[in-house]
């Protein structure tokens, strides 16, 4: 069964017809051709589709398109604003966060994410203190990007990457 | 031995040159070609683990609007061979394992075809299946040979009269888990089937494109001009991507029953499970004996693994304990089963990386027993010739990395059952090896054009580094800034390149872009003519037989233990090794700690649990095999001595994609010993096995 | 992955209307477990109807005290909430231990503790499950058991064949604070709206694996209320898990203790968040020593049933979780000024 809907990806509205079954993520690569978001097991358990959705960090997979008429998506690719890379890519450039290159988009998306929430105040759960304002330590960034695995196992430098990023907030 | 090239570009931590297109997301892997119009492949596979399809009913499927074609074993083209039986896709409706490809439908859109997938209705005839591996099988066979063409026994000496008469002498049983490489990106192919031309176009998620092209022509009965396979990125593959598996098969069929029309077959992440091999569970028996100073008189490792009982895959889990500490008895044996199971494969590192596994913990359970301190020990066997080939070594300094490592990791002073609040804590030490390796086929061409020097090769970068690394040894070889020259990988249409594995892709590689380099230079000088050209082989390359090269490594980790529920951090890894001359220390900074990564991965977490009654990993997603996250790693360092090696190769590389993996989880396991006086033997090492022996 | 219709309805009212006249209708809100089910067949419905922006997304302080969490509040919202910190550290705990930043993001109050059961059979079509096909039997007795029940489990060796066998474990954490809390979960559904303790909304199998809950067809949790805790109570959560972060309990400990009084909630071992009654009531009023505590342990886990299996079995839980207990409520007393 389709359906029409707008979805405004990467700053741009697109029209588009969808199945009901059809996940953003779908949507994404299928229909409008957009493959930043990528598919790594399409059932919420590695994080590779991650996007910002309305502006926090979701999962691509486990959205139906038909459910997010009307959403803002920003993808990987729409970070980078005019040929600038976003600072959490020069960070994962720089600290070689990345190596296949498969779940970087969406350990990038929920780096932006990550770096948006402790300006909220969110705690995690490595936070001792709920009530203080989170420290953007090595274990707390690295307990709120544990929904991104990355398999070539860039952790290691994907953690100081986010800091980096976030220190030049 | 060689003059090595003077290192220029060599040894500069460049960034990746891929690095902006994958941080962004728009590096196109396999699946995310864009084509006119593509169709959806979803495969069908079978639900029992032995016997055979008596029917395929797919008429609810092919009514369903949308499907394009259904594929079975009943109407599926005849391959032009099957000699290989897993790449033998729907030729017969035997069934040699649970998850065989049984079918596909091609459908307009993904949802259809996995729909109409689902509606396939199959009817089989089953037989009883026998899946459980055990060391008293008592069908247990000697493979011919174990892979990479080592011999499958070995002896040397009477270990049995060494065990009986030594002064000190252990006998453990020791075993790792079934694996499941799983690349983030998984098995993946986009395939068009030009029928006027008579030619296949596979955008393939490889480790190499050309290893890749010779089997789909194999099977299909084509030539190489009539297949072009296409791969710039690939994202992972650890080995499950080295060899074509099943699926690449499937989608090349699927292209042929739809001329035309590209399309595309992605395994979904549970398919990978059954699809695109693993790494066999190893039982592996160990006995070393030695005197009281702790010099080795035998060392032996019997090894029982599984394999399938369609295609044969002999993991030389025995291998490395042939070569690395001296004794003067000797013996390594291997023993397969053939179940009814999906077939398995390379995983970083065959044998090493479970090979390194039973020794390395045995090695820390003799030191026990003697009083000595491991790393010592170790140091006490160090043998000056190779164990094997009596061959002098290329260069090996375990030695050093054994010694700097616990320099910097403060090993002198390592706690033993310390508690620490709720923790208690302990250090742990292993050694590392891998061989060095370099391919008997590789070409390179080089050509001048607009002012820039264009080398071709169809390599691979699965996320090693390749893009970046093999600009820099051109340019040195060539004597040119390296932003003045260009690679180009991923293609057959560029020069033929061997597989990525072995760790010998910049090995090999670098080895021909050095010929072609060097080619280049005496035929055109230095002032080159826009469209001069060369090509360069790997086999022209210098070659020394007379060493036994290999690299080493000293890893040592702090595991703490909680007392209360016996969970497991590890919050500090340390790899020191001798790799021969590294060529970016960026890249290979990565290569390396991603290795030890996925070998603290392999030592608490991951673990492929057959359920033996169904003839499946029960747990075959991501959410239940676990693979390591980001909360699991502290710190992870890899560093690298100085070493000079004249013998590997015209760069004096050792390669640095597997070494890291090998015998971390031994090290591991003995600081958990070391914090818990628990010694786990069987991987991983998870909380319910230290609980008894917690306070 | 069977087609379906999608209706996004004006309100609840309308919401519970149209899912109640198709037998085969679920609700969708945030999605996170429901459309992995849709893709892997275990869910096949006809009518998807999105609730996710029909009920309150807001959590609202309540006259007695108590705090009103709307259905459609996020995880993260709920644990970003300074009152729950302070109120409620228990609940904010087991949230942030749940799952992920991106999935705590999409998924609801409502939604997180109607999630199904992990058990990978369930999950897998193509084996035998009471509780995805009823009448088909448990392909997980004697198979991995590493994340099943032990407490609530028809007996020490379940007839896999039997209709009635499930040995699932419920795998919400937040629905283990919730127990432990005594929350009360709102609904409106084809008879109207009524309130059900949260420690009665699950269900143990009983003779239909089927039912997680006791929930009706087109019935819609709208909020869940946390009543008030006496002042000085002091709460947390514990979970114990094979990886540091993104993982499902192997067991897992709520307990709230203010003075005389203890409760406490365990997951990863039943069908439903397990209230560990009977220790509650043997600890009840005594001082929280690591010797009591044990004692009350053993006598909750009694009647544990541990499931003998694939990779040795799930016998390792019940030492697990008796220490994990004590470690807990030492946690708590310690704290104590």
């Amino acid at each position: 069964m389709d359906a029409d809907i707008t979805l405004r990806v990467d700053g741009e509205a697109r029209r588009l017809t969808v199945d009901t079954r059809t996940s953003l993520l779908d949507a994404l690569r299928e229909r409008l051709g957009n493959t930043s978001p990528k598919k790594g097991c399409d059932h919420g358990q590695c994080g590779a589709c991650t996007i910002l959705l309305d502006g926090q960090r979701a999962l691509s997979c486990l959205a139906l398109a038909v459910a997010h008429d009307g959403a803002e998506i920003t993808t990987a690719d729409g970070l980078a604003r005019d040929g600038e890379l976003h600072p959490v890519q020069r960070a994962f450039l720089e600290r070689d966060a990345f190596q296949c290159g498969y779940c970087t988009p969406g350990q990038v998306c929920s780096a932006v994410g990550v770096i948006e929430e402790f300006a909220q105040g969110w705690p995690s759960h490595v936070t001792e203190d709920l009530t203080a304002d989170p420290e953007m330590t090595h274990d707390e960034v690295a307990e709120r990007m544990s929904g991104n695995l990355c398999r070539c196992a860039a952790y290691v430098n994907i953690t100081p990457a986010v800091q980096d990023a976030a220190a030049q907030r | 031995m060689t003059d090595l090239l003077e290192p220029r570009a060599i040894g500069q931590a460049l960034v990746r040159r891929d690095g902006e297109a994958k941080v962004r997301g728009t590096a196109t892997y396999a699946y995310e070609t864009p084509v006119e119009d593509p169709a959806y492949c979803h495969p069908v596979q079978a639900t029992i683990a032995r016997g055979r399809v008596t029917a395929v009913d797919t008429t609810a499927a092919a009514a369903l609007d949308g499907v394009l074609r259904i594929l079975t074993p009943f109407d599926a083209e005849r391959l032009a061979s099957t000699e290989d039986a897993e790449y033998a896709v729907l030729q017969s409706p035997e069934i040699a394992f649970r998850g065989q490809l049984v079918g596909v439908v091609i459908a307009e859109t993904s949802e259809v075809a996995r729909q109409a997938a689902d509606a396939v209705v199959v009817t089989y005839a089953e037989q009883e299946h026998d899946s459980t591996l055990a060391v008293d099988r008592d069908d247990l066979y000697a493979p011919e040979q174990v892979n990479a063409g080592h011999e499958t026994d070995t002896a040397e000496g009477d270990v049995a009269a060494a065990m009986a008469t030594a002064e000190v002498s252990i006998e453990r049983t020791y075993s790792t888990a079934m694996y499941h490489n799983n690349p983030l990106e998984p098995h993946a192919t986009t395939a068009l089937w030009d029928a006027d031309a008579q030619f296949l176009t596979l955008w393939d998620s490889t480790q190499g494109v050309h290893p890749d092209r010779a089997a789909v022509c194999e099977v299909f009965g084509l030539d190489q001009e009539q297949v072009r396979v296409v791969c710039p990125y690939v994202g992972g593959g650890f080995g499950s991507k080295g060899r074509p598996h099943a699926n690449v098969m499937l989608a090349a069929m699927a292209a042929r029953a739809l001329p035309g029309r590209p399309v595309k077959l992605a395994l979904t992440r549970q398919q990978m499970f059954f699809l695109a091999g693993y790494r066999t569970p190893t039982i592996q028996q160990l006995q070393l004996a030695a005197d009281r100073r702790g010099r080795l008189q035998a060392i032996a490792i019997d090894v029982v693994e599984q394999t399938s009982r369609i295609k044969e895959f002999a993991e030389q889990t025995g291998v490395p304990t042939r070569m690395m500490y001296a004794a003067p008895n000797r013996r390594s044996t291997h023993r397969l089963a053939a179940l009814d199971v999906p077939v398995p494969s390379w995983f970083r590192a065959p044998g090493e990386c479970p090979g390194m596994f039973g020794p390395e913990v045995a090695m820390d359970e003799l030191a026990e027993e003697l009083g000595i301190d491991p790393v010592e020990l170790r140091i006490r066997n160090e043998p000056e010739v190779d164990p094997e080939t009596k061959k002098p070594w290329s260069s090996r300094n375990l030695v050093r990395c054994l010694r700097e490592g616990a320099e910097r990791f403060g090993w002198a002073d390592r706690p033993r059952g310390r508690r620490d609040g709720d923790w208690l804590v302990g250090y742990g030490v292993a050694s590392s090896v891998y061989p060095t390796m370099r391919q008997a086929t590789s070409t390179a061409t080089l050509r001048f054009e607009d002012g820039r020097y264009v080398a071709e090769i169809g390599a691979a970068d699965l996320g090693t580094g390749a893009w970046t690394i093999l600009p820099q040894i051109t340019a040195d070889a060539l004597d040119v800034d390296v932003a003045d020259v260009e690679v180009r990988i991923g293609d057959t249409r560029y020069p033929t390149a061997s597989v990525a594995g072995g760790s010998s892709g910049t090995n090999t590689w670098g080895s021909a872009l050095v010929v072609a380099a060097r080619a280049f230079r005496d035929k055109f000088g230095g002032s080159p003519a826009d469209g001069d050209e060369v090509s360069g082989d790997v086999d022209q390359a210098a070659k020394d037989d007379a060493h036994a090269p290999y690299a080493f490594g000293a890893q040592f980790v702090e595991a703490r233990v909680h007392a209360d529920t016996g969970e497991i951090r590890l919050p500090r890894l340390l790899g020191v090794f001798g790799v021969g001359r590294v060529v970016n220390p960026r890249t290979a900074r990565s290569q390396l700690i991603g290795g030890m990564t996925m070998g603290l991965s392999m030592a608490l977490h991951e673990n492929s649990v057959w359920d033996p009654r169904i003839g499946q990993v029960a747990n075959h997603d991501l959410a239940e095999y676990h693979i390591t996250v980001n909360a699991d790693v502290g710190e992870i360092e890899a560093l690298w001595i100085d070493e000079h090696d004249p013998y590997v190769n015209v760069m004096g590389t050792k390669g640095i994609g597997e070494i890291g993996i090998t015998g971390t989880a031994a090290a591991v396991v003995n600081a958990v010993h070391a914090a818990t006086g628990v010694r786990v033997r069987d991987l991983p090492v998870t909380l319910d096995k230290l609980l008894p022996g917690l306070p | 992955m069977k087609p379906f219709a999608f209706a996004r309805p004006g309100d609840v009212a309308e919401a519970v209307r149209e899912v109640a006249a198709e037998p085969n209708a679920v609700f969708l809100a945030g999605g996170t477990n429901l459309v992995d089910h849709l893709r892997l067949g275990v869910a096949r419905p006809e009518l998807v109807v999105d609730v996710r922006t029909l009920t309150s997304r807001e959590i609202t302080d309540l006259d007695d005290g108590g705090l009103r969490l709307g259905a459609a509040s996020t995880n993260s919202e709920v644990a970003a909430d300074r009152r729950v910190w302070e109120r409620y550290p228990v609940l904010a705990q087991a949230l942030l231990a749940g799952a992920t930043g991106q999935l705590r993001n999409m998924a609801t109050t409502g939604g997180n503790p109607l999630q199904r059961t992990r058990c990978p059979y369930f999950q897998d079509v193509t084996t035998p499950c009471n509780k995805r096909e009823p009448g088909t039997g448990c392909s997980a007795v004697g198979g991995y058991v590493r994340y099943h029940a032990i407490l609530g489990t028809p007996g020490a060796l379940p007839d896999p064949t039997a209709p009635e066998t499930c040995i699932a474990t419920h795998p919400s954490d937040m629905a283990v604070a919730l127990a432990a809390l005594d929350a009360r979960v709102h609904t409106i559904g084809p008879a109207g709206v009524r309130t059900i303790p949260f420690v009665d909304l699950h269900r143990l199998p009983g003779d239909d694996p089927s039912r997680d809950t006791v929930l009706e067809h087109g019935e819609l949790i709208t909020a869940i209320d946390l009543p008030p805790l006496p002042e000085g109570t002091r709460s947390a959560y514990r979970k114990v898990r094979d990886r540091a972060s993104y993982a499902f309990a192997l067991v897992s400990v709520a307990a709230v203790v203010d003075d005389g009084d203890v409760r406490i909630a365990l997951g990863g071992v039943a069908h439903k968040p397990w209230r560990a009654s009977r220790a509650e009531e043997i600890l009840r009023g005594g001082p929280l020593t690591e010797h009591a505590v044990r004692a009350a342990m053993d006598a909750e886990l009694a009647a544990a049933q541990p499931q003998p299996g694939v990779e040795s079995g799930n016998g390792f839980k019940i030492p697990l979780v008796a220490r994990t207990v004590a470690a807990t409520l030492r946690g708590l007393t310690e704290e104590q000024p």
